[in-house]
């Protein structure tokens, strides 16, 4: 027990310190717009990925449709702040996204989840698709031409709040008795069904709890950038996040946070490389692949529990 | 009725390239049991070779299809050999992820070197339109129904009936137990991206002079949409493919025709998670059943 209550006042020291570093580069005027944006849209990133990465990684069901639930959550707050122009309208949009994408993630998990693997991918692409296409043409949603001027109320600090507390909740169920019959489910779903966990329960939830991530990472997506439009939710936005997941290891959260973070570091340094720059993020993409083939991290975790155990341990 | 009899027409041309793609995504799966993400691109690639060699060098129609089934069956080769047999022993979804990267690489890629604007494909084959019993219908309609035919007939034969084809279906069925009958499976494996690659190199030169109009990112769409067609039809069978790949081109086509063109990729996926709820490894797939 104390030994948690020392991890967790790491944790807690760590996160607080980044927060206070970022104010006080911001203060000092370190960070212009152009890198605040860059840092921000990484924890949008990393907002998505732990929870596809929960999906992916710990229930192990192959889900390629994580930019349909990042759509609603993202035209929930886009409908509603242009209603309730006020912080309140903001996280009232939040907490509306997320039980939309929650209802949409039941309906098509219940049926979906039934399939296996590669079909699973295709069969969740499809319903995100269909999601994106309703967008499309919703008279509400302002069709294909998208919703411009949403108030701006996720600011940074709004998104290094809603990163933590994602991040943390994520880490809670992983580290629960739920969390190891989702991961039972992903080892063996046969041999976990013999011990009694009720398979379809369990990776409903994690699919739903993704999902419901997916959402406020839409919802803070449409409120940082203020422009949305369908085209930002097509498959291709589905596989981005992939691609941070797997590159991160499937499997670790640091891997997934650490992953967020080395993309964004490529992509804003090769804004300056113009058409190049997909060329060489396509090759780094593939090189990192082959050489790294379980992801940058593999099913590793950072945690502060063994530094505990033997004092002055240096952590792995 | 008529309209509907019309738009099947319609539908048989454009399903006939998703099936010789959907056939390409077929086999590589069935035997490496990877999605590959890059065969539209190659697809891309195909179409591009074939607007080169016409445009610059004035030779044949023909000529042209075949110098791009050859190219992309090299290129196709090319890209196992790099970027996807390092990672055979890898986590599935790690070859995945390649396979998007390959595919990332060859659109921005050919964008990089060659520009992004689309252009027009050369019309190597005067259009005609004839009219049957009330229906239009142009030649260039019948060549890509009839070239994708005879292809698949082609591949059908090669798979059935040569040694190569024996070994891919048994490289399919087992990889370990063919290896210990003496067959290499890299060789068979090269072989299989070969023909799918050539296949799709060829739907890329047919869809290029049927549509008269390519880009570099031209592959994306189709690609998903053949993919589609190929886990419809029940992914890993020959038949199966091409079926999918026709059932999808008319739904499409029907969908458009009716008016609800906003909503055809719709369409195609309620289609695809309908199937796969009633039958979950589609069409032709084999049903495997667990054992523990």
């Amino acid at each position: 027990m104390k030994r948690n209550i020392r991890s967790n006042a790491i944790w807690l020291a760590i996160m607080i310190a980044g927060f206070v570093i970022m104010d006080g580069l911001e203060a000092a005027g370190l960070i212009n717009t152009f890198i605040e944006n860059a840092i921000v849209t990484v924890g949008i990133n990393i907002i998505l990925a732990t929870g596809l990465n929960l999906i992916i990684g710990f229930a192990g069901q192959f889900s390629l449709g994580h930019a349909g639930f990042m759509a609603i959550g993202a035209y929930a707050t886009g409908i509603i702040t242009q209603q309730i122009a006020s912080p309140l309208g903001f996280w009232l949009s939040m907490g509306i996204g997320i039980i939309i994408a929650i209802i949409a993630a039941i309906i098509i998990g219940v049926p979906t989840l039934r399939l296996r693997g590669d079909y699973l991918a295709i069969a969740t692409m499809g319903a995100s698709e269909i999601i994106r296409v309703i967008i499309n043409n919703l008279k509400i949603t302002n069709g294909p031409a998208g919703m411009f001027n949403i108030p701006q109320y996720a600011t940074w600090p709004v998104v290094y709040v809603m990163v933590c507390i994602t991040t943390i909740m994520i880490a809670n169920f992983v580290h629960s008795r739920a969390g190891r019959a989702v991961m039972s489910v992903r080892e063996d779903d046969i041999a976990a069904e013999a011990m009694g966990i009720n398979t379809t329960k369990w990776k409903l939830a994690a699919f739903v709890f993704g999902a419901a991530t997916a959402a406020i990472g839409g919802t803070l997506h449409a409120s940082y950038i203020q422009t949305i439009a369908p085209g930002d939710f097509g498959i291709m936005n589905s596989i981005s996040i992939l691609i941070i997941v797997v590159l991160g290891g499937s499997g670790s959260l640091t891997g997934t946070i650490l992953a967020a973070g080395v993309l964004g570091i490529i992509d804003t340094v090769l804004q300056n490389f113009g058409t190049l720059r997909m060329v060489i993020y396509a090759l780094a993409l593939i090189l990192l692949m082959v050489f790294k083939p379980g992801g940058l991290l593999g099913r590793w975790e950072l945690s502060f529990k063994k530094v505990n155990k033997k004092k002055g341990a240096p952590a792995e | 009725m008529h309209t509907i009899i019309q738009q099947l027409i319609n539908g048989l041309s454009l399903g006939s390239i998703y099936a010789l793609l959907a056939l390409g995504y077929t086999m590589v799966y069935g035997v490496i049991k990877l999605i590959n993400f890059a065969h539209g691109d190659i697809y891309m690639l195909g179409a591009f070779w074939g607007y080169y060699v016409l445009k610059f060098w004035h030779l044949n129609f023909f000529v042209a299809l075949l110098t791009a089934m050859v190219f992309c069956a090299i290129l196709g080769v090319v890209i196992e050999f790099l970027a996807y047999r390092p990672l055979r022993h890898a986590p599935r979804i790690t070859a995945l992820i390649t396979a998007i990267g390959v595919s990332y690489l060859l659109e921005n890629g050919m964008s990089y070197l060659f520009g992004a604007s689309a252009r027009n494909f050369p019309q190597a084959i005067e259009q005609q339109n004839y009219h049957i019993g009330g229906f239009a219908i142009s030649n260039i309609q019948v060549l890509i129904l009839v070239t994708a035919i005879v292809l698949m007939l082609a591949l059908q034969l090669v798979i059935k009936r040569s040694k190569m084809g024996k070994a891919m279906r048994a490289v399919a069925v087992d990889q370990d137990a063919a290896e210990l009958m003496g067959i290499n499976p890299n060789h068979v494996i090269s072989f299989t991206f070969a023909l799918g690659s050539a296949l799709a190199g060829a739907a890329g030169v047919l869809i290029g002079l049927y549509y008269n109009t390519i880009d570099p990112l031209m592959g994306m769409t189709p690609g998903i949409k053949a993919f589609v067609a190929a886990v419809v039809g029940g992914i890993g069978s020959i038949p199966g493919a091409s079926l999918g790949g026709f059932l999808i081109g008319i739904l499409e086509t029907i969908v458009q025709a009716v008016g609800l063109s906003a909503y055809k990729d719709a369409a195609v996926y309620i289609v695809l998670i309908i199937i796969l709820l009633v039958m979950p490894s589609g069409i032709f797939g084999k049903r495997t059943k667990e054992k523990v």
